[in-house]
């Protein structure tokens, strides 16, 4: 039994034997998780609350000469989906907070958000994050903080959850990609700079899925 | 009213690291025992390798019960208290934290037995730290050998002996105590990063190894080798090569036919007779209660809920909670110091992607008794450990080391560049035991029951402070010989949290005056309520307990087993 991913098995890809007893094999199927991908509905947030989600998380990980980022990746879907589900209890600081950012923006810049240039995007945000954005029930920084870190999770999390979209952010960083099986060879190819990303979500292998498959 | 269920023998509270093993000898004795679970069994199908559901969201598969009763903690007892996590380090399971622990499984070292007599004896007794309530362990680590040994071959530990009934290999840790035979597996495997650190400690003159550990190097038991993966760090094992107590001592007791596995069942108290012996278990699955009774008892909960089961079990024999007439429930308690870490950027990339938190390498020069105190102002010490482990999200979120922003274009760049050159060292530090660190109930905060949590006091003192500082700096130095080009230090000492490491409350000791349990495990105060757990570990030592918390669970079996008519 190995844990040969489907999709390497096509490849005919060869595979140390290892003498693992185990039940079932976790076969990927291929990357199903990046795929149909063009319709968003929206889950929870309002659609001008998106919005402006969407033009914070573009200037957290922008899009620029390093490729891709956080708005490409849909780190906004993936905070939309999460808040009805496991960031539920996070959505009323999105309500205030997305609404206080762009109440900041009018009063300081005259005009919502969206409407600022990049530049006086980044201003406000920085204001925000030091806390010295006015209008915030409670600290802007905490809210920063907040969206930061969905953000991360959003753009280097498993694309399972509706983010890290064609696997922008483990592409970022260089990570290989979820494998169940790393043998000592792999490991020094990795070390060669000789492992490519295998672009796989831990689900793309059968034995983490409750469904029979396809 | 609780349903009355068919007599035991014996009833174990929590079948994780502790009860998991304890069950094994029992149920291969022939005695009837139940062991109360209140997670379910999982299964590898439910360890993806998925950082979002596992590290953070804190594995929402599992039941909450942890989640729902985490202790609230205060620096002093006149101190605030400190805001609350949102999720319990520790899992209810079947195998409990097994499952998801780092499977770090070491030994204590001789000097953590007898930390008063030898500090005495080499430096006197004014260097043991001011208010603090260490004891000498009732017995020393040539006691303990037996059980750590069977141990370690029943569940399965890779590592390298360092020394063989009295042989120094000086590819094992050169101060360990002697051990009867090395480990039934070789060490993991290691990565260019950790032999390039390895060589560098040697170059300082250090003796680094790599560290034993609870996962199989190769085919163990018929189950597989460790495929590296790289989510180990609090995730569960896909090919069960990680030997939590699911896969190893569980199924074996079970085997015998002679261990009943209730899953789901919330211990709520301890039942008491006239004459302060213990006669059952109460807990609820559903709501519906039930009365699980037996001749004897081993609470094997973590430390907080071994201490709060106890406190909560009042009876007119123990008004102030079952085992606590001399007030000692709660006492000693004191957590690893493990914050203060060091964290170091390399100029180039460490290929740590497909690591485990287990696989690395240790210094133990600067621990414990390990180098000459005579010119230092204070005991003990920590153990420096290098480890291989990275996941995205934790990547991105890796400290810029003053060279970036935390976000906009410059920290992509930057996150572009470094996600794989940093790493962060784990140093495990002796922790003493305080008169004004201890636990017990929460005056307030209650679980969804209606029962009270249980509330920490604590913080760490000089000694630990102290300790922190030297280790940093021990670290800091080991790093840059390998190349770091910058080193940061986290904040050392500060409140004591709630931890995955979390000693005392029913110390054992041969004094009841100052003890909860005694030498075998078992309460002065009723002699057929064992405890097992770190809750009876009076020192730290400057290593992960479990494999000395399942030593000791082997013991406190075996010895009901031996005094069986007298204990029950």
């Amino acid at each position: 039994m190995t844990f040969i991913s489907r999709r390497d098995l096509l490849k005919g890809v060869a595979v140390a034997p290892f003498t693992a007893p185990v039940a079932r094999a976790f076969q990927a199927r291929g990357s199903r998780s990046t795929d149909s991908l063009a319709l968003q509905p929206l889950e929870n947030l309002t659609a001008s609350e998106m919005d402006i989600l969407e033009a914070i998380v573009a200037r957290l990980i922008p899009t620029d000469e390093n490729g891709p980022g956080a708005r490409e990746a849909r780190a906004a879907h993936y905070i939309d989906r999460a808040l009805g589900s496991a960031l539920a209890s996070s959505r009323q600081a999105y309500t205030a907070g997305l609404a206080a950012v762009d109440q900041y923006a009018r009063s300081s810049r005259g005009v919502q958000f969206t409407a600022l240039s990049p530049a006086d995007q980044d201003a406000l945000l920085t204001d925000i994050e030091k806390g010295t954005a006015a209008g915030f029930t409670g600290s802007s920084t905490a809210f920063f903080n907040l969206v930061l870190s969905h953000t991360h999770q959003g753009t280097f999390g498993d694309p399972h959850y509706g983010g890290n979209a064609h696997f922008i952010g483990w592409d970022l960083i260089a990570y290989p990609g979820v494998r169940t099986m790393v043998s000592g060879g792999d490991q020094k190819r990795l070390e060669a700079n000789d492992l490519k990303p295998n672009h796989k979500s831990a689900y793309d292998y059968d034995g983490f899925t409750k469904t029979s498959g396809d | 009213m609780a349903t009355r269920l068919k007599d035991a023998d014996v009833v174990i509270v929590g079948l994780g690291a502790a009860g998991g093993v304890a069950a094994l000898p029992l149920a291969q004795a022939g005695m009837d025992v139940v062991g109360l679970e209140a997670g379910t069994w999982l299964t590898k199908r439910d360890f993806a390798p998925d950082e979002l559901r596992n590290n953070v969201r804190g594995w929402p598969q599992g039941v909450q019960k942890a989640n729902q009763e985490i202790p609230t903690s205060r620096a002093t007892a006149s101190a605030p208290m400190a805001p609350r996590p949102s999720l319990h380090p520790m899992q209810n399971a079947v195998g409990g934290t097994s499952l998801h622990y780092w499977a770090q499984s070491w030994r204590l070292n001789p000097w953590d037995f007898k930390v008063v007599s030898e500090t005495k004896r080499r430096y006197g007794a004014s260097r043991i730290p001011a208010g603090s309530t260490v004891e000498d362990w009732p017995f020393g680590l040539d006691e303990l050998e037996p059980s750590y040994d069977r141990v370690e071959h029943e569940v399965g530990v890779s590592g390298q002996a360092g020394n063989i009934g009295g042989t120094i290999d000086p590819h094992g840790n050169p101060f360990e105590g002697p051990r009867k035979r090395g480990y039934p597996m070789p060490p993991l495997r290691g990565t260019e990063f950790l032999e390039k650190m390895a060589t560098a400690a040697r170059s300082l003159g250090w003796h680094p190894f790599p560290g034993p550990a609870a996962i199989n190097s190769r085919p163990y038991q018929n189950r597989s080798g460790c495929m590296y993966h790289g989510f180990c760090n609090r995730g569960g094992c896909h090919v069960d090569a990680k030997n939590s107590t699911m896969v190893t001592t569980i199924p074996r007791a079970q085997a015998t036919g002679h261990l009943k596995v209730v899953q789901r069942a919330h211990a709520t108290t301890i039942e008491v007779d006239a004459k302060g012996r213990v006669t059952g278990v109460n807990y609820l699955t559903d709501g519906v209660e039930y009365f699980q009774p037996a001749k004897a008892v081993l609470v094997a909960g973590f430390t907080y809920e071994n201490v709060r089961l106890l406190l909560l079990s009042t009876s007119k024999a123990f008004p102030h909670g079952l085992a606590n007439n001399r007030g000692q429930v709660g006492r000693h308690y004191f957590s690893h110091h493990q914050g203060a870490g060091v964290t170091a950027l390399f100029p180039f990339d460490l290929k740590a992607w497909y690591g485990l938190p287990a696989q690395g390498f240790a210094v133990d020069d600067w621990a414990d008794d390990n180098f000459d105190h005579a010119n230092v102002d204070f005991i003990g010490g920590g153990n420096l450990w290098v480890y291989s482990d990275r996941r995205p999200i934790a990547a991105a979120g890796m400290s810029t080391f003053g060279r970036a922003p935390n976000w906009g274009s410059a920290w992509k760049a930057f996150i572009k560049a470094n996600a794989d050159r940093s790493n962060t060292s784990y140093i495990q530090k002796t922790t003493l035991p305080y008169e004004d660190n201890y636990l017990d109930l929460d005056p307030v905060v209650k679980d969804p029951l209606g029962y009270p949590v249980c509330r920490i006091t604590g913080e760490y003192k000089d000694n630990e402070r102290k300790i922190a500082a030297f280790t940093q700096e021990k670290m800091e130095q080991w790093y840059r010989e390998a190349g770091a080009i910058a080193v940061q230090r986290a904040p050392v000492g500060g409140p004591m949290g709630v931890s995955t490491h979390a000693y005392g409350g029913t110390r054992m000791g041969d004094n009841p005056e100052t003890n909860v349990v005694d030498r075998w495990g078992f309460a002065h105060e009723a002699p057929n309520l064992g405890v097992l757990g770190a809750s009876v570990m009076g020192t730290s030592g400057a290593r992960n307990p479990t494999l000395t918390v399942q030593a000791l669970a082997w013991r406190t079996a075996e010895h009901l087993l031996k005094d069986w008519k007298r204990r029950t």
